[in-house]
């Protein structure tokens, strides 16, 4: 297998080979095997699920609930109805938030969270802590962005009724102590959201053996489509979960002045549900187990490593994390001196080359770096070492088409 | 005209080395423009005296669109009243947004150098920032 066979697979990328796509981290290319299986889905068996009682819609409904399967499967979830299909990150983690959070945080507690959480692992909290008389608490991590043992100590204890951490920080790449966490967390009484946007794309994730309490990801990060994504939620806190959204689908029996609830997952997806996004996702999840970690795991890390030498060469540059790529997740966040990011990023543009400029949902996280806004170049394993080059070239040329003789 | 162009030929003079950025020890009206998803971010002071603004400068940080921008703003808006501020306010936002004519143009002066920014939807905020943070706080006089 070889980059250029791949690349062969995304006809976004094979059809604009001038193009250096370096925004993965915010949203991945996708496969034909993708659009077409969606495209399959809409052409073979559309139907509205889980209600129709004719071949399209059982067909449609089965499709889905294999999509559910593969997706548990594939992170690890002991039973496909852990797995509540929503349509991102952002909403899988304000399910727990209004879910969870308002049924089970009470005055005085505290809510731990790292400073490097995106906002929308942040707001939702703000919400929960607002609602219910509860406290933030800030777990900081050192200057490679690392979160001591010390720090999971001195923050998460008998106050602590839930931790919300991403798994991998969407900013600085690190990988946070999801084990360390969860292990404290669960000795202190508190459960743990874990944000695993940046994680389920890059590699292996088992949230059985992890012991996580809820575990969101989006399908869009990881070669899936747009407006699918997921939540795992262990067993007996699922049981005991009250729904989020209510409506169509979600119900068993309703009178005028009452309803009783769906079985599980369908308890907590209400209206149509995105039967096509799954079966999206379902086939992203085939192409990657085809792919395979270990291989992905490898271009990021060498096409990472490559970046990160030819950056340290440019004196202008400050590089946020680990100085190791390997601890990057693909992701390369930096500042050009002199050059607002947003400039840096319209002159790479004319030359072609995507990447993201700003705080990256990320504000307190740019607060305690103390920086305004950064710029962020992020691999994915179908990008190549000529595309990190000609990111580079174009990189060296930006102070000087702003006016520094440098 | 491309960006790179664009910085090379206006944008990097004023925002390397702009006319009118400072802190001012006597403004009688400062107003506070922020892009909350740019994070540029600026103070505007303006000395009016009988209706006419006299002096103003800026301080804050940004990128160099927004910079270069309010610094040209300030050079068409001296001397002039609250009402030909304004005028000159509503030309600059007509041409951002592809509508303006050649005599907008031609008020507009050096600031029509941005013209092209009708063309860059994710700059358009950082060219206009200036010029609403100047009709905000005229609007309340």
């Amino acid at each position: 297998m070889t980059v250029e066979m791949i690349r062969e697979d995304f006809p976004i990328l094979a059809n604009h080979p001038e193009v250096v796509y370096l925004d993965n981290a915010a949203t991945s290319q996708r496969p034909k095997q993708v659009t077409d299986a969606i495209t399959q889905f809409y052409e073979t068996a559309n139907a509205n699920p889980l209600r129709g009682l004719y071949d399209w819609s059982m067909r449609a409904t089965a499709l889905y609930e294999e999509a559910r399967e593969h997706v548990a499967r594939f992170i690890g979830a002991p039973l496909p109805e852990q797995i509540i299909f929503t349509r991102n990150t952002t909403e899988s983690i304000n399910l727990v938030a209004y879910s969870y959070g308002l049924t089970n945080i009470r005055e005085g507690d505290e809510i731990a969270l790292t400073v490097m959480e995106h906002h929308s692992d942040i707001l939702p909290w703000q919400m929960a802590a607002r609602e219910r008389g509860a406290k933030l608490t800030w777990l900081e991590p050192d200057a490679e962005g690392v979160i001591s043992e010390a720090e999971i100590t001195a923050k998460i204890h008998e106050k602590t009724k839930l931790v919300a951490v991403g798994h991998v920080s969407n900013v600085m790449g690190v990988t946070n102590p999801v084990e360390q966490i969860i292990a404290r967390a669960h000795a202190v009484g508190a459960v743990v959201v874990i944000d695993g946007a940046q994680a389920v794309p890059h590699h292996p994730v088992n949230v059985a053996e992890l012991d996580a309490d809820f575990y969101a990801f989006s399908g869009h990060k990881m070669l899936g489509p747009m407006g699918i994504g997921a939540l795992y939620v262990k067993k007996e806190i699922l049981d005991k979960l009250p729904p989020f959204l209510t409506g169509g689908e979600m119900i068993e029996y309703v009178t005028r002045e009452s309803a009783t609830w769906a079985e599980l997952p369908h308890k907590f997806e209400a209206g149509t549900v995105n039967a096509a996004g799954a079966v999206g996702l379902d086939a992203a999840v085939r192409y990657l187990e085809r792919i395979g970690f270990d291989f992905i795991r490898e271009r990021e890390e060498a096409l990472t490593k490559r970046m990160m030498e030819a950056l340290s060469t440019l004196p202008y540059i400050r590089v946020f994390g680990s100085a190791d790529p390997a601890k990057h997740c693909g992701i390369v966040t930096f500042t050009v001196d002199g050059v607002h990011p947003h400039d840096v990023s319209s002159v790479l543009n004319e030359d072609h080359v995507c990447v993201r400029a700003g705080h990256h949902c990320a504000q307190p996280l740019m607060q305690f770096l103390g920086v305004g806004s950064t710029v962020r170049a992020s691999v994915y394993f179908y990008n190549t070492e000529d595309e990190v080059d000609r990111f580079v070239r174009a990189l060296s040329a930006v102070r000087g088409v702003m006016g520094y003789g440098d | 005209m491309e960006i790179k162009q664009l910085y090379r030929e206006i944008v990097n003079e004023h925002n390397l080395h702009p006319n009118h950025k400072g802190t001012m020890t006597d403004p009688t009206l400062v107003l506070r423009g922020v892009n909350p998803s740019c994070g540029d971010d600026i103070n505007l002071q303006m000395k009016i005296e009988d209706g006419v603004i006299t002096d103003a400068m800026f301080d804050g940080s940004g990128c160099a669109i927004s910079q270069a921008s309010v610094d040209m703003m300030i050079d068409d808006i001296i001397g002039k009243s609250r009402d030909e501020a304004l005028d000159l306010a509503g030309r600059f936002m007509g041409m951002i947004r592809g509508t303006g004519t050649e005599e907008d143009l031609e008020a507009l002066d050096e600031a029509a150098a941005l013209q092209d920014v009708a063309h860059m939807p994710a700059r358009v905020k950082c060219a206009v920032l200036g010029w609403h943070t100047m009709e905000e706080a005229l609007a309340n006089l």
